[in-house]
């Protein structure tokens, strides 16, 4: 894990002098992104992949709360410094909740975890600009049984990457 | 598709009366009248035979608008039908006197008769009804007319009127239902906006399943619907013209979030949430000019508004006190009266149109609930229960609820259903595929 982290710094400065900072704002974020080859593999510390499987696209939040647990922190935190290192891609947050609630207050409660989510990589240093939020309420379940195995993960603030040089 | 919804839509031209069947006098107040407010155990038995077909052509006609009032009756709980095996006497000729001997030997207690007259695509029906035991008309007989695809239109609007002199109410047979039909499994559901009758016939769809549809809701005039669209990526409130079946995005902004939208009874007034910087608020738009208002301001959850009747006040849920409750507050905003205060969350609050009750999904002890109560807050009933019930609406009459249903676990689905305001009579509506998510229209004119 370490050393992957190294790996990501040292890209990180390339990747930095080759480009400006990518924003939502910004229409042709990540089209003049960087060229460089991206394998795209998850063994790839600039691909994302490697964001969404070795550093984790998601945090899980506990029932009708949106606050950021330790876990989820750590998370973000890997989060904050890869889009640190990663300048050209800027990102949706998905907040999602389970089925146990009204159509309504899901959707409302699904855009407090994206929005508590983003606030926690823009304390971070990420910019808000290149963070946007969007509230799938309980309309799109990663798990469909009816208990809290399924429950917990659907409760859940996902990190999508757009922009870059590769979008995989 | 436009052509088929300007027919159903304008098939009614006409709706005289007929003169009195010979050989009785009108009634003047029938004796036969069913008093829903005190609450009908024994539904009222009625018989309705085929209508006569005046031309052959008009024959299955004659046999289905029978079929479609009888089934309008007996859906409502407050009638039973005599099978027609059960009859005595045969019914050939509309204008011919009425043994009521044969119909009251069954205890029919009130008879419907009719008949069907086709040319081309034009259809007139007559129709009568009777209070058997008191030997007398039920009103004076109606003709209706239209187009031949609008017979069950004709056929609803003869039930509603047998259930009005009935039950001195007005009835909600003819009218319509906008709803979120669902496909697909549970992690990667299809949903568009459909519409069909109340009682789920002609099922028409209204757009695409390429993008999440949510709540549509109707507009006073049943013209035009409100729904929430993921069509930019975000959910964002469109506004769809039912005949023409022409759409427009009325909120915009890339990046915000607005949904739960709904009518004023004036027609032109939009109340909905919307959420920026993950907190969600009131607004109201005007949606001709597209000026909007801000009506709360909390850090709490504001959402699912509905209007009162006369559109002086708003009901809406809110968590600003810990769990949901319903508020009332004023239309142009201001301070809100907590009006819950059960155990449990209550959400999805619904003005009646009779403006007696708001109807609500309560959420208590891992079970979910649709209910009642005044608009006050009291006298709170809860009307069912299962492992998910949300989103009621109310019929035009105000006498019944129609709500989502989704069952449990890994093969889950959603179905609408329909209970009586006095929690009687549940049961589900029949639709093509899962549904959720019902509007109900008020009559059509």
């Amino acid at each position: 894990m370490s050393r992957l982290k190294t790996a990501v710094f040292l890209v990180a400065g390339l990747t930095l002098a080759a480009c400006s900072n990518a924003s939502w704002d910004d229409t042709s974020a990540g089209s003049g992104g960087a060229g460089q080859v991206t394998p795209g593999s998850v063994g790839d510390p600039t691909s994302p992949a490697y964001f969404r499987e070795a550093i984790g696209d998601r945090v899980l939040f506990l029932v009708d709360q949106s606050s950021i647990s330790p876990a989820a922190q750590t998370i973000l935190a890997g989060q904050a410094r890869w889009l640190t290192a990663n300048p050209d891609y800027v990102v949706t947050i998905e907040g999602h909740a389970d089925e146990q609630g009204t159509r309504e207050y899901n959707l409302a409660l699904g855009a407090r975890r994206a929005n508590a989510a983003r606030e926690y990589l823009m304390s971070q240093g990420v910019a808000g600009s290149r963070i946007q939020v969007v509230s799938f309420g309980k309309e799109r379940p990663i798990e469909i049984c009816s208990e809290e195995s399924c429950y917990s993960q659907n409760r859940r603030a996902v990190t999508v990457l757009a922009g870059g040089a590769v979008v995989g | 598709m436009r052509n088929a919804l300007a027919t159903l839509f304008l098939g009614l031209s006409m709706l005289v009366p007929i003169a009195a069947a010979p050989g009785w006098a009108q009634a003047q107040d029938g004796p036969l009248r069913i008093e829903i407010t005190d609450g009908v155990i024994e539904p009222l038995p009625f018989a309705a035979p085929d209508f006569i077909a005046d031309t052959p052509e008009a024959a299955q006609y004659a046999a289905d608008i029978a079929r479609v009032i009888a089934s309008d009756l007996v859906g409502s709980g407050l009638f039973r039908e005599i099978p027609q095996v059960a009859y005595i006497s045969s019914y050939a000729d509309f204008d011919a006197a009425v043994n009521f001997t044969d119909w009251k030997a069954i205890n029919a207690q009130a008879l419907i008769t009719g008949a069907v007259g086709v040319s081309g695509d034009r259809i007139a029906v007559r129709f009568r009804a009777y209070d058997v035991f008191a030997g007398q008309e039920l009103g004076s007989g109606l003709q209706l007319s239209g187009t031949t695809d609008g017979w069950r239109r004709i056929a609803h609007k003869v039930a509603d009127t047998i259930y009005s002199r009935l039950t001195g109410e007005g009835g909600y047979f003819d009218s319509r239902v906008v709803f979120v039909s669902e496909t697909g499994p549970k992690n990667d559901r299809k949903k568009r906006l459909a519409i069909m009758d109340y009682d789920g016939a002609n099922v028409q769809y209204l757009t695409s399943s390429n993008d999440i549809v949510l709540a549509p809701r109707f507009s006073p005039t049943g013209d035009r619907v409100l729904y929430t669209s993921y069509e930019s990526g975000f959910p964002q409130i469109h506004v769809l013209d039912v005949g023409k079946v022409q759409r427009r995005i009325l909120s915009a902004g890339n990046g915000t979030m607005s949904f739960a939208p709904r009518f004023a009874p004036n027609g032109q007034t939009v109340v909905y949430s919307q959420s920026e910087g993950g907190n969600s608020d009131l607004y109201s738009m005007d949606i001709n000019s597209g000026a909007t208002q801000r009506l709360t301001s909390a850090p709490s959850i504001e959402t699912a508004p509905s209007f009162s009747p006369d559109g002086s006040q708003i009901v809406f849920e809110s968590d600003r006190s810990g769990a949901s409750q319903l508020y009332i507050m004023a239309a142009t905003g201001g301070e809100a009266k907590r009006i819950s205060f059960g155990q449990g969350r209550y959400g999805t609050p619904v003005w009646s149109p009779r403006g007696d009750y708001i109807a609500f999904t309560k959420q208590n002890a891992g079970r979910f609930h649709i209910g009642v109560m005044r608009t006050d807050g009291s006298e709170e009933r809860l009307l069912t229960a299962s492992f998910l019930d949300e989103g009621p609406t109310w019929s035009p009459n105000g006498r019944v609820i129609m709500f989502t249903r989704e069952t449990q676990g890994a093969a889950g689905q959603a179905r609408l259903y329909s209970v009586d305001v006095s929690g009687r009579n549940l049961k589900p509506v029949k639709t093509p595929d899962g549904a959720s998510d019902p509007s109900w229209s008020p009559l059509q004119n």
